[in-house]
């Protein structure tokens, strides 16, 4: 069968067999709510009452709820956006780009970030309807006869072309996500015991029965839905920068935006799965499936995609100073060392210098580690897009209108908000939802745990020894 | 009407595999090959041809491209030209965005209707498993009876010296 190099680590520890992977996975969607997630859920509730109410205000009072001044027209609204869109690329990143890489690693991992991808779009989509205005007109971002009282849509511009990246990619990794969840819903519809339980899982499953044919397709259909999905999250996040980078905002018009945009959303992506990754492993008992050799493979990814930025953040440095252009060359000056230099520099080090510890294999390995600096890289991350927003915009070319930019309670209400939003769907996802994809956890258990590391390849044995195989299996009937 | 079929139960995926290959090779017909994942090289054994839904994909895709292009050189074009940054009213290289995004939009859903039609998905109340136990961790192979005409006893035989942990008879009532 596939041959796995001997010096791998095991993806799959504690000698676990096939039915032990239904169980541990299934184990938290059958049992009664465990007591630390209904604390968790609660929690989350209450950030979804602040967004709620937040929105209220904001829909009822109007944009002027915010901060925003007639200099800074945007700030927090579209930093959280491109903030919580970066994040949700690395769901994609894993199911989509590391399937086309065959990195066997993503398989326990991939529906968690997937789900996170989901909600992180959800989140993301919030803002740009929000600041809206009149978000119930909405639909008028739709290309739409002229009836409606509008022209047609402008195919000119960036922010329409967000409208179909966002909707396509939140459609596309709806999509993909749930095709995987299909066999994993069929295996907790043949265990389940309650009558909605079963129900429920029989409509969601889709009457899936696993058969050959049926497998056959559904590995076609990953593999091309995981060849549309890698360029697709490519065009998102550039798309996103070119938000900015088709403007002539000093600071916002280069053309390093694209790539410099796309590594530092799978920057921050991989330290938002990192950051989930490590309490969900806790809480539901699944150290067996996500290990320290998943989290060091991810580390490994955010001190590339970190490293990245890094030359992103220098190579625009000098090439304002070498482009010759005054305004240029103020715009970054302003940003290190202006009134904003605080969140230049707390960009600069969360983004650029922690990460560099993960050169260290024993800080890569470490659990603790790891969660703080994946604290400190989405801190970081959020500070980049504030940064190349608000510095850029506080203070254009008319010195006369110059302004800063500061938040009101509502700005940090939305914002703390999609967390509420965000959490309270991941944590009804881990509830009713098998949170590591089972059936490809068990497709890479005889090549990737810790007894086939072990056991000799005895399947390739005469007939002779399978009957011998077929006896011990009677004794146990 | 009924259908009655013989199981033979397997816990391991090469032990599987050789078998389909024996139990072919013998001239008995294997309906169907039930399992909890994706068993790669079980496509070559069982005979199962590749599946034809890239193509499907391919041609979604290119609906969805020729669908963008001819709605944007449409609107902005020739119903209501408008001079938008002094750009010609057919600027191709800005419609570039929207065509990739529906050229995805299409081939993915195209792709994975076609997918759901094909294998027979849909929500439904009520699903027929030859055996449970193959979403869990058993692979089961099912074998057709006609009666009359299958010898049960030599069937039994030919799966469990091909290593099957169990046999099993079933009845589905269509």
């Amino acid at each position: 069968m596939q041959h796995v190099s001997p010096i791998r680590e095991p993806l799959v520890t504690g000698g676990k067999t096939y039915h032990d992977i239904t169980e541990d996975v299934c184990r938290q969607v059958e049992a009664k709510p465990n007591p630390r997630w209904a604390a968790a859920f609660a929690i989350s509730l209450v950030g979804l009452a602040i967004f709620f109410y937040s929105v209220y205000r904001t829909l009822w009072f109007g944009i002027g709820e915010w901060g925003l001044n007639k200099t800074v027209g945007w700030a927090w609204d579209i930093t959280n956006f491109v903030w919580w869109v970066g994040i949700g690329h690395a769901g994609t990143l894993i199911s989509a780009v590391l399937l086309l890489f065959r990195q066997k690693w993503r398989s326990s991992i991939n529906r968690a970030a997937e789900a996170m991808t989901i909600f992180a779009v959800i989140c993301a989509a919030m803002f740009p309807v929000l600041h809206m205005g009149r978000p119930w007109l909405a639909y008028w971002v739709l290309p739409l006869p002229n009836t409606f009282g509008s022209l047609w849509v402008n195919f000119n511009s960036p922010l329409l072309w967000d409208v179909f990246a966002i909707s396509t990619y939140f459609s596309v990794s709806l999509v993909f996500w749930y095709i995987g969840l299909i066999p994993d819903f069929a295996t907790i519809r043949d265990r389940a015991t309650g009558p909605i339980a079963r129900r429920a899982y029989s409509v969601l499953s889709m009457g899936w029965t696993g058969s050959a044919k049926a497998w056959s397709r559904y590995e076609t259909v990953s593999l091309i839905l995981a060849g549309v999905a890698t360029p697709l999250v490519l065009s998102v996040h550039t798309i996103v920068s070119m938000d900015f980078a088709t403007s002539v905002i000093p600071g916002w018009h280069t053309t390093i935006f694209p790539p410099y945009f796309v590594a530092g959303a799978i920057f921050s992506g991989f330290a938002m799965v990192l950051t989930l990754m490590i309490i969900t492993r806790k809480v539901f008992h699944l150290e067996d499936y996500i290990t320290i050799e998943h989290v060091e493979s991810m580390n490994k990814v955010i001190i590339t995609t970190g490293s990245i930025v890094g030359v992103a953040y220098t190579t625009e440095f000098f090439i304002a100073w070498y482009s010759g252009v005054a305004y240029e060359q103020y715009a970054f000056l302003n940003r290190a060392f202006g009134p904003y230099w605080w969140a230049y520099w707390s960009m600069m080090t969360c983004n650029v210098i922690t990460p560099q510890l993960f050169w260290f294999r024993s800080i890569r390995r470490s659990l603790t580690a790891t969660f703080i600096i994946s604290i400190f890289v989405n801190i970081g991350m959020w500070f980049e897009r504030f940064v190349i927003i608000v510095t850029s915009l506080h203070r254009d070319y008319l010195p006369s209108s110059w302004a800063m930019f500061s938040p009101t309670m509502i700005d940090v209400g939305i914002y703390v908000g999609t967390f509420g939003l965000f959490f309270t769907l991941f944590f009804l996802f881990v509830k009713f939802f098998p949170v590591v994809n089972m059936a490809e956890v068990k497709a890479i258990l005889k090549s990737s745990s810790e007894v086939t590391h072990t056991s000799a390849d005895t399947m390739h044995g005469t007939e002779k020894e399978l009957n011998t195989n077929t006896h011990t299996h009677h004794r146990h009937e | 009407m009924n259908k009655k079929f013989v199981l033979g139960i397997y816990d391991d995926e090469d032990v599987l595999l050789h078998a389909i290959e024996n139990i072919r090779a013998a001239g008995t017909k294997i309906y169907e090959v039930f399992s909890p994942y994706p068993i790669h090289g079980i496509d070559d054994v069982l005979g199962i041809k590749r599946s034809r839904l890239p193509i499907v994909a391919f041609f979604g895709g290119l609906t969805g491209m020729s669908f963008a292009l001819w709605m944007q050189i449409w609107m902005l074009g020739f119903d209501w030209p408008m001079i938008i940054g002094g750009k010609p009213h057919i600027s191709l290289p800005a419609f570039i965005p929207v065509t990739f995004e529906l050229t995805v939009l299409f081939s993915a859903f195209s792709m994975v209707i076609a997918f759901f039609i094909v294998s027979n998905l849909k929500p439904s109340l009520r699903v027929n498993m030859l055996d449970k136990r193959s979403t869990d961790d058993k692979f089961v192979m099912a074998i057709e009876v006609k009666d009359g005409v299958t010898d049960l006893s030599a069937l039994n035989e030919l799966l469990r010296s091909n290593g099957a942990v169990e046999v099993n008879e079933k009845e589905v009532v269509k």
